[in-house]
């Protein structure tokens, strides 16, 4: 699969409260709801500013904090195509690849907001148009791809049951 | 090469020998998910269409929200009793408590078990030696489908704790330093050895609160050492016979680090991240609009003493409102036959049901627009608390107490002279 989207950037350490707040999250499971809360408190406009198969671009950290996998689904139904970060926090990692939100792990230093990325989650190769580059990405863990190719770990578990990865 | 406790729990719990960096598929003693996240375990459980592979091993906690504060939290409330009657799982309801309270306290795991939740602060049991992480929604359905998880071993750092704390430096200030100094990313992937004598002289209480904040330095667990006050602490609450793990001597450390806890003054994480570690007296006088006693991290009964402590025969600060919320039934109830709860309470305390809402700003004290709270919680983040131009600042029950006492951010050491 190829994703194209324009880049919207944040700093280290985006936690799981401002991805999406404990007020709302707690309230409903109608991600399409929760999703126009998405990264409210860090930028009050921007579920009305992201189009459909945009980008999230973050340092280091993303998604800390607590586990709510509110989160990642936030941040897919409001159409977000995949989340580029230095690093991840690991419950957030997890949780985003059960689901079946992208992510890549590259250095994002020198994207900026604005920018066109082109992700081939295949290849797993990220190229910056405005910068006319490829960027060089850490690969997931077999475990993750499996995962991740089954389409999340609901579709997993109602292929095989169980784990699977062999 | 000898072994980590986390290389020793996780070969046990997969059936072999396996090191940091390896992947396994692990069995797992018991599941915790609270209102927050079972949910969407329960839609998660459903769309799998599996059994449950041992209710015995799960319980649900309705914490967060508490009792519920709106028809939404009503229902999902709803959907959770109904899920755990279908399936006979256990279900703790409002007023019992804080899940990380709850699950040490009611006996439900034992030293050397391998457990997960679905909160981020299950880290919390590592103080009895058990490896305890937390999980998303998806992974607890799969668990309680499979009775497993997948794991990659994480490596371990080791946190040597020497000296002992003062008096009215507490386990809180020692894990907001050693925080502040890891940052909130220092310890990703890693868990986190606790050891040295300033960890020993700590009561369970006291360490629960170490372990609770691993999180907070992005640590997948916090460690402890088992030993006769964990052994005291669970008699009359354990049901099961636990195997506690020792680190071996020769284990491998990917780094060590060392803190002289005797030298350590009261810590406060300013807003807005937790690893923004300040010593009390750099911030003392700093107006008050709002202080909390209460949490996961710290509304224990070794917590509530303190506070009972500094407050006793006073009056809070005219103005500043003071919640308080016991972490659980248990403690609730032994407060108020040591009386803290009177004193608490006649110093001009508003005591609120067991449970998380003023921590994760689902009810029972959102601050108002550009107000200053000390809390005894684990997370400060902007809105964490419902109000996203709030300031929060964390500190130890002492701290918190004192700094209601006096409208401002103050230095509870004068109390324990």
């Amino acid at each position: 699969m190829i994703l194209k989207g324009k880049v919207f950037k944040f700093g280290n350490d985006v936690n799981t409260d401002y991805i999406i707040s404990g007020k709302y999250k707690f309230k409903t499971l109608d991600m399409k709801e929760l999703a126009r809360h998405v990264m409210e408190d860090l930028d009050p406009n921007f579920y009305e500013k992201i189009s459909a198969g945009d980008m999230i671009v973050a340092g280091t950290n993303f998604g800390c904090g607590s586990s709510r996998e509110q989160a990642p689904l936030a941040i897919k139904h409001a159409g977000i195509s995949c989340v580029l970060a230095s690093s991840f926090a690991r419950i957030f990692y997890r949780n985003a690849i059960n689901t079946g939100l992208p992510l890549i792990e590259c250095d994002t230093s020198n994207i900026d907001a604005g920018d066109l990325l082109e992700v081939n989650l295949e290849k797993g190769a990220v190229i910056n148009h405005n910068k006319g580059r490829e960027i060089a990405i850490i690969p997931l863990p077999m475990v993750m791809l499996k995962i991740l190719s089954d389409g999340g770990l609901i579709p997993h578990f109602q292929k095989y049951g169980t784990f699977k990865f062999e | 090469m000898g072994k980590t406790i986390t290389e020793k729990v996780f070969s046990r719990h997969s059936g072999r020998d396996v090191r940091a960096g390896e992947l396994v598929v692990a069995q797992v003693n018991y599941i915790m998910g609270q209102d927050g996240t079972t949910p969407l375990t329960i839609r998660a459980f459903e769309e799998m269409g599996g059994k449950i592979n041992d209710p015995s091993r799960i319980a649900f906690v309705i914490d967060h929200s508490a009792p519920s504060p709106n028809e939404g939290v009503s229902s999902l409330h709803h959907l959770m009793r109904t899920f755990a009657r279908e399936q006979h799982i256990s279900l703790y309801d409002i007023g019992d408590g804080v899940c990380h309270q709850l699950i040490p306290e009611q006996g439900h795991i034992v030293p050397g078990d391998l457990v997960i939740g679905a909160d981020s602060h299950t880290c919390t049991y590592g103080a009895i030696n058990v490896f305890s992480t937390g999980v998303g929604s998806t992974d607890l359905a799969a668990a309680m489908i499979s009775g497993k998880l997948w794991f990659k071993v994480p490596e371990t750092i080791k946190v040597c704790c020497t000296g002992i704390l003062a008096p009215g430096v507490f386990s809180k200030d020692l894990i907001l330093h050693i925080i502040g100094d890891f940052t909130a990313d220092g310890a990703a992937y890693c868990a986190v050895e606790f050891i040295g004598e300033a960890v020993s002289a700590l009561d369970v209480d006291e360490r629960f609160t170490i372990a609770n904040m691993a999180i907070e330095m992005g640590a997948e667990a916090g460690l402890m050492q088992y030993d006769e006050k964990v052994e005291q602490w669970l008699k009359g609450r354990a049901y099961r016979k636990g195997e506690p793990v020792t680190a071996d001597a020769d284990a491998f450390y990917v780094d060590i680090k060392h803190y002289d806890a005797a030298a350590l003054e009261p810590q406060l994480a300013c807003p807005h991240t937790v690893d923004n570690v300040v010593p009390v007296s750099q911030k003392a006088g700093i107006p008050i609009h709002q202080a909390f006693i209460g949490t996961c991290t710290n509304g224990r009964l070794t917590d509530l003493r303190v506070a009972a402590h500094i407050l006793r025969g006073k009056k809070i600060f005219p103005g500043l409102r003071l919640i308080v919320a016991p972490a659980s039934r248990e403690i609730y109830l032994e407060a108020m036959r040591e009386g803290l709860i009177q004193d608490l309470v006649a110093a001009g305390a508003a005591v609120v049901t067991p449970g998380c809402g003023p921590c994760v700003g689902t009810h029972n004290g959102i601050p108002s627009d550009g107000e200053t709270v000390i809390s005894t919680a684990n997370r400060n983040f902007k809105g964490r608390m419902g109000n996203s131009t709030a300031s929060i600042y964390l500190a130890s029950p002492a701290t918190v107490a004192a700094s209601a006492l006096h409208g401002e951010i103050t230095d509870p050491r004068p109390f324990f002279l």
